[in-house]
């Protein structure tokens, strides 16, 4: 499973979802992912990463579209991985397939 | 930008890609291989791989590509997971520029492989991964109970439209032309699939939704008439092109942009720069030819290294 061995991706689930990504003055990377899909897999570890290195003003979370449907259908989540960021409860951006760390980095760089 | 040299970089993660790397690690080249964010090539969306040999009883790819890292891992190649971002080939003096880095080598081992190709028509590009899809392994668990569409008339569409009626309740195969190139195998087994219809002599012109897809525009070859077609999902099996864009004016590439090599080898037209794999067969593509391929790439790398035996002055090589 993804979050296995991380204690800095926030496994979410529908019960959860809005209480980690509803928050106010909070930035929120959800990973929709599922059990089946290899890149998926080769993303979890940048994931990780991130989630280490940011964890002061990001949280990382992430959905198994599997077990929990909802949240992807309530986004238009169509295919694994996609990675929505959300600022304050808003979801202001969407990032389709795996990514290298660089890339992602780049893609969250307005964090400061 | 920092900088270092190396002997040998293998760009690419597909069979080709690691087999040149088991090969060329074995022959203590110290290879360096690009294996991008996205690593293990095509087989990392394919569930089963049933005519790999030494697998009697079949293995996943993405299964399959693990054992092919691991394999070049245990001989010592450096597998860096970063994507190319540009690529200078110069006769023995070549260089591949990565995060930030620029690493020059005398070869050079080109496997990146061939990607699915795409309609190219108005809102296809905004739709993709919201609708537009070229996996149908990957994305079909979305399409549940709805209508979707797979274009094309090739085995891989046959078997894209077969896995979809898994999940959705419809399938359309929309295809440009009458005669399909699928195997009759494959295109019986799709025409015997009550959830399977055929739209033959059709071509989807436009990808319309809004937040994620919600139809096409279709238009009937003979007769020029468009029509609307709701689907939740457009599966795009066209095919694919070889990923030479980063090379093209550097080594000569067929009329399709695929990698020409000289018969009997993996030499490209420039020296010291091999390449192996879906970048230069469109004929067989299958996982054992591009893994037998790579090692041939390997094997011509080492004779042509050891041939230009001069090299770089070691005080320029570093370990990195």
């Amino acid at each position: 499973m993804l979050t296995e061995g991380s204690t800095d991706i926030v496994a979410v689930t529908t019960e959860s979802f809005d209480a980690v990504v509803q928050r106010p003055d909070s930035v929120v990377l959800v990973d929709f992912w599922a059990e089946w899909c290899a890149t998926c897999k080769m993303l979890a570890p940048v994931l990780n990463e991130l989630a280490q290195e940011f964890g002061d003003r990001l949280t990382v979370a992430a959905v198994d579209v599997d077990r929990d449907p909802e949240p992807a259908q309530r986004y238009d989540v169509v295919t694994v991985p996609t990675l929505l960021l959300f600022h304050n409860g808003e979801m202001t951006k969407r990032i389709v397939g795996a990514q290298s760390k660089a890339a992602l980095i780049r893609e969250l760089s307005h964090l400061r | 930008m920092t900088y270092s040299s190396t002997d040998l970089i293998i760009i690419g993660s597909g069979p080709a890609g690691y087999t040149a790397a088991i090969y060329a690690a074995r022959a203590e080249l110290r290879p360096v291989i690009f294996e991008g964010s996205q690593f293990g090539g095509a087989l990392m969306t394919t569930t089963d791989v049933e005519n790999f040999p030494g697998f009697p009883t079949g293995i996943t790819g993405p299964e399959l590509m693990k054992h092919m890292r691991d394999q070049a891992i245990r001989f010592g190649a450096d597998i860096r997971t970063v994507d190319v971002d540009g690529i200078v080939l110069d006769a023995g003096v070549n260089t591949v520029t990565a995060d930030n880095h620029d690493y020059d080598c005398r070869s050079v081992i080109l496997a990146m492989g061939a990607a699915s190709r795409y309609l190219r028509v108005p809102g296809e590009q905004a739709f993709i991964g919201r609708g537009v899809s070229v996996c149908a392994t990957c994305d079909g668990f979305f399409f549940k109970n709805q209508h979707v569409a797979v274009v094309g008339g090739g085995d891989s569409a046959m078997e894209e439209a077969t896995f979809l009626t898994k999940f959705a309740d419809r399938v359309t195969i929309v295809h440009r032309r009458t005669s399909f190139r699928a195997s009759t195998i494959m295109l019986e087994r799709a025409k015997n699939n009550p959830k399977i219809r055929f739209l033959a002599n059709t071509e989807v012109v436009e990808v319309h939704g809004n937040s994620s897809v919600t139809g096409i525009t279709i238009r009937d070859v003979e007769t020029g008439r468009c029509s609307a077609m709701d689907i939740a999902g457009l599966f795009v099996a066209i095919g694919h092109e070889p990923r030479s864009q980063s090379i093209a004016g550097q080594v000569d590439l067929d009329d399709n942009g695929y990698v020409v090599v000289a018969a009997g080898s993996t030499a490209t037209s420039v020296p010291g720069v091999f390449a192996a794999g879906d970048l230069v067969d469109h004929r067989y593509r299958q996982a054992i030819t591009a893994a037998g391929t790579g090692c041939a790439a390997a094997l011509d790398a080492e004779r042509w290294l050891a041939s230009q035996e001069q090299g770089f002055a070691p005080a320029e090589r570093t370990s990195n």
